[in-house]
């Protein structure tokens, strides 16, 4: 009998071995993805049980954790609601995270690797350990410029401090108020969901990191680097033509309202002059003259074609690779496939203005714990000097002329150096075109690269060029920003 | 052998120790303090443990040593489980408090398990009464498809109501069953054993001795077919296979029982949806996550949220899975205290499951043997369904996880069970004297005599 038992034992046995895998099975190798399964509430419950780290703006919070008797122990809230929701996104029981609640979730919850040792003190002295809090590289008196100056026109701004890359500024229009999609009642959040998403002007869209465009005449600066880089000087006189027929077409490019450019030579006029009063003849010449390839590299090393290095999403920039001479002569004035988001126009005037170093775009400068110790600080970030010193210097004067000779009277401040350009993008047959400004200046320590769209020229309709509608909006950020917080 | 019941004393202490330690992180985790009753629990508990200790060492000195320390921890691992689900609970909606209910039924069960070894001082005493046995556990068996008295809960027909007292009667008639069966098969094993028929490669004994196996197997389709409790089924017949495979030492028995198993599962399917979406549920549960398969999917949930170190007492969520305390009792211990947690726990029972073989090995009887392989076999065939049902390894099918699950009926069992289990160990252990000289029926058995009673 004993060896029958023995080897009933032995079927025991196997069974037994079954039973402990399994538990291995699912806590080990497939934990992972049930862990995050949107259906597993744990995770939720878990998540909302800690108090999440806050999103500051000079001190002041701009997403913060507040304590609720309800299940889900804290609530998010976002104190300013509107205006900084195209930075720290939304934190959404139904619809999850985006922007900087998503990309900086580890560290709001206090679970990322830095923060290990402070969780380990926590964990032995048993107490709750409350998420890291993110300090925004945003300005608030430049961000409510920047909102109040946009108004109700369609648009974006960005405004980026040229020297750090730290994002000062940064709007959108229309906006989304992320309290709405936040809340612990789903029902509401999923009306406010439908709402927002049905709106034709996707108010859940960041334009200024996320919206692309024709950049029109502000991607001139563009142009003009690549020319300056490979030989032309700004003293060369360059043809000018009334009007200009690349090779392989037969379709003119002109100059705004069909006038010739302004020049001190009748039939010629130099790069600095070009730019100055815009000539698209010149640019679309000069593009042709370039070559696609020097036009396409030029782009690429102010960022186009490639991620922009920002901390949230944003939209990659485009600038075809392969292009014929019609097509080079047009996206050499910023039309045709060129598209490219606001934050990239303030990114390029930024370089210009930083003597030709890029600077990656920041808008979170550290993680600071509840006990105020810094867990972790996002230095400014040099993407390399990416156009020559000398040029980029050269560039900025041209710039300089735009604002006070050209364009871009509207962007001028007493007593500083601004430099700019404007831009009136074509976009849509028989709508207005949008008005475009790309500009910088500084003052003492601090500096200041702003990007400006106001969609199909705002208010001022198809008459409007970028100088009138958009300079005044990125003057206003300009003057916000140097005037708050000496 | 003094040192036995020492081992078993240190062991004891040391479940005493995790039990009430797990009792006072629950209240801590909870209430950031340490629960008021914290001394009074521990001092009950430590009391039953070392009360249920002396009385082994009163009566029954030579018995296994590890069966009442592993029962002890599990039971009160249950306890903790069964309390820090309270807290969800009893929170969330002011619901009705388990663990009070379930401490004094482990009350109950000490106590049962103590008079079990009190009363029966040898095992071959079950021998003599093997047909009030029968009538005992086929009575119990049938209870709750009587209708008044029996209660169909989520589906199926496993619950007795008698005045105040509310329970799944399966669990005792499962013991009782075993004992018949056990004192059955060691009488007859020879006139089992014999084989008169050839039925293609498998030889099967007369006809009139095939009978039990049929009606075995008819008790075992009608708890399918009327109480709709496939668990209690499958273990009913998984523990008479065995017996009839140890006892006879013919393999064909193992092929026919299987067989019939299969048919009877067959026609199962067949016969009744609730099965079928079993089976349906068990295949796609994931699919499912909207009706059948929420509380598996919930209970994989809390599995995969524990991971290898668990949540920590009374930190995870494992009140989000319906019936967390009794059939999902070991992914809630998953969730909480993790991959390691209820590895622990099944290599305990591993252990017991081991402890009970030896004790089948070195009985001196064949009563003794079989009765004790029963015993091991019903409880290993228990955790084996039921964990194995909320793992997914196999369908699901409810009955309790043995000592931890919140139940009364079933503790008290599972008590009885160990108890008779240590009784047996004890009396096998000074070996040869004693069973050889014993004029028990056992003996009678083994000395080959066929009597057959009718």
């Amino acid at each position: 009998m004993n060896r029958q038992i023995r080897r009933v034992a032995a079927v025991v046995l196997c069974a037994f071995i079954a039973l402990l895998a399994a538990p291995f099975y699912w806590q080990v190798v497939v934990a992972g993805r049930l862990t995050n399964d949107p259906r597993n509430a744990r995770t939720l419950i878990k998540e909302y049980s800690i108090q999440r780290g806050k999103m500051v703006v000079s001190g002041e919070p701009v997403a913060e954790s507040v304590p609720t008797p309800d299940k889900l122990k804290y609530k998010r809230v976002y104190p300013q609601g509107p205006r900084y929701g195209m930075v720290t996104g939304f934190y959404s029981l139904v619809f999850g995270r985006t922007l900087a609640e998503e990309r900086f979730n580890s560290y709001l919850l206090g679970q990322a690797p830095e923060q290990f040792a402070q969780n380990l003190s926590d964990l032995l002295t048993a107490n709750d350990t409350p998420g890291g809090t993110l300090t925004l590289t945003l300005d608030p008196a430049a961000q409510e410029a920047a909102e109040q100056a946009i108004g109700k026109n369609k648009g974006a701004v960005a405004a980026i401090d040229f020297r750090t890359g730290n994002v000062v500024a940064i709007t959108t229009f229309p906006r989304y108020d992320p309290n709405d999609l936040s809340g612990h009642d789903p029902a509401q959040i999923r009306t406010a969901w439908k709402r927002l998403n049905e709106d034709a002007d996707a108010p859940l869209l960041n334009r200024a990191a996320g919206g692309l465009y024709p950049p029109g005449s502000t991607f001139k600066v563009v142009t003009a680097a690549a020319a300056l880089e490979n030989g032309v000087t700004t003293s060369q006189q360059l043809p000018k033509r009334l009007t200009y027929v690349p090779p392989q077409t037969r379709r003119p490019i002109n100059n705004f309202g069909g006038q010739p450019c302004r020049s001190a030579k009748p039939d010629k006029i130099t790069l600095p002059e070009a730019l100055t009063v815009s000539c698209n003849t010149a640019f679309a010449e000069l593009g042709v003259k370039l070559g696609a390839d020097k036009l396409v590299a030029e782009a690429e090393k102010f960022g186009l074609n490639a991620s922009l290095e920002y901390q949230l999403p944003a939209a990659v920039s485009l600038i075809p690779r392969e292009m014929d001479p019609p097509a080079t002569a047009q996206s050499a004035i910023g039309q045709r496939d060129v598209r490219v988001s606001p934050l990239q126009m303030a990114s390029i005037a930024a370089t210009i203005a930083n003597g030709g170093k890029r600077m990656a775009p920041h808008v979170v400068s550290q993680v600071v714990a509840n006990d105020g110790k810094v867990v972790k600080t996002f230095r400014p970030d040099s993407l390399g000097q990416v156009i020559p010193g000398d040029v980029a210097a050269e560039l900025q004067q041209m710039m300089v002329s735009v604002v006070e000779q050209g364009t871009a009277p509207d962007a001028r401040i007493e007593g500083l150096r601004v430099g700019g350009k404007t831009g009136t993008a074509q976009n849509a047959p028989g709508r207005a075109p949008h008005a475009w400004f790309i500009g910088f200046t500084s003052q003492g320590e601090k500096s200041i690269a702003v990007a400006v769209i106001i969609e199909n020229g705002g208010d001022a309709g198809s008459e409007a060029t970028g100088g009138r509608v958009a300079a005044p909006v990125a003057r206003k950020v300009m003057q916000a920003y140097l005037g708050s917080g000496q | 052998m003094e040192s036995r019941r020492n081992v078993e004393l240190t062991l004891l202490l040391l479940a005493l120790v995790l039990s009430v330690g797990g009792y006072i992180v629950v209240g801590l985790v909870a209430d950031n303090k340490v629960p008021a009753g914290s001394l009074g629990y521990g001092a009950t508990l430590a009391v039953l443990f070392i009360g249920a200790h002396l009385v082994l060492r009163w009566k029954a000195p030579q018995a296994d040593p590890l069966l009442l320390p592993g029962a002890a921890l599990l039971n009160g691992l249950g306890l903790v489980m069964v309390r820090r689900l309270d807290y969800a609970a009893v929170l969330r909606k002011g619901g009705h408090p388990q663990a009070p209910s379930q401490a004094l039924w482990t009350v109950l069960g000490l106590a049962v398990f103590a008079a079990v070894i009190v009363l029966v001082r040898d095992h071959r005493v079950l021998d003599r009464y093997r047909y009030t046995w029968l009538l005992l556990g086929l009575f119990l068996l049938v209870l709750p498809a009587v209708p008044g008295v029996g209660q169909e809960i989520n589906g199926a027909r496993l619950w007795v109501r008698i005045g105040p007292f509310n329970g799944q009667p399966a669990e005792l008639a499962k013991i009782a069953l075993v004992v018949f069966l056990a004192a059955y098969l060691a009488e007859r094993k020879e006139l089992l054993a014999t084989a008169t028929y050839r039925v293609g490669p498998l030889l099967l004994p007369e006809v009139k001795y095939f009978m039990p196996m049929l009606m075995a197997w008819g008790v075992s389709l009608f708890v399918l077919f009327f109480e709709k409790d496939l668990g209690s089924s499958l273990l009913f017949f998984g523990v008479f296979v065995a017996l009839l495979y140890v006892a006879t030492g013919r393999f064909s028995y193992v092929a026919t029982g299987l067989g019939l198993f299969m048919g009877g599962a067959l026609i199962a399917y067949q016969l009744f949806a609730h099965v079928r979406v079993r089976v349906a549920t068990w295949l796609h549960v994931w699919d499912y996550y909207d009706g059948r398969g929420y509380q598996l999917a919930q209970g994989l949930f809390a599995l995969a949220t524990g991971g290898i170190l668990g949540e920590g007492w009374n930190q995870g969520q494992p009140n989000l899975i319906p019936f967390a305390s009794t059939d999902f009792v070991f992914d809630a211990f998953g969730e909480e205290l993790g991959l390691l947690g209820v590895t622990a726990m099944l290599l305990v029972y591993l252990l017991m499951v081991f402890r009970g073989f030896r004790v089948a090995l070195a009985a001196s009887d064949d009563f003794g043997k079989l009765l004790g392989l029963g015993l091991v076999i019903s409880f290993a065939l228990q955790v084996f369904v039921i964990v194995g049902g909320v793992t997914r390894l196999i369908p699901l099918t409810g009955i309790t996880l043995p000592f931890v699950s919140y139940g009364g009926s079933s503790l008290v069992a599972n008590y009885a069970l160990i108890a008779i289990l240590c009784r047996i160990s004890s009396e096998s252990t000074p070996a040869p004297a004693r069973s050889r000289a014993g004029p028990g029926p056992g003996g009678a058995a083994e000395s080959g005599e066929l009597t057959v009673v009718r």
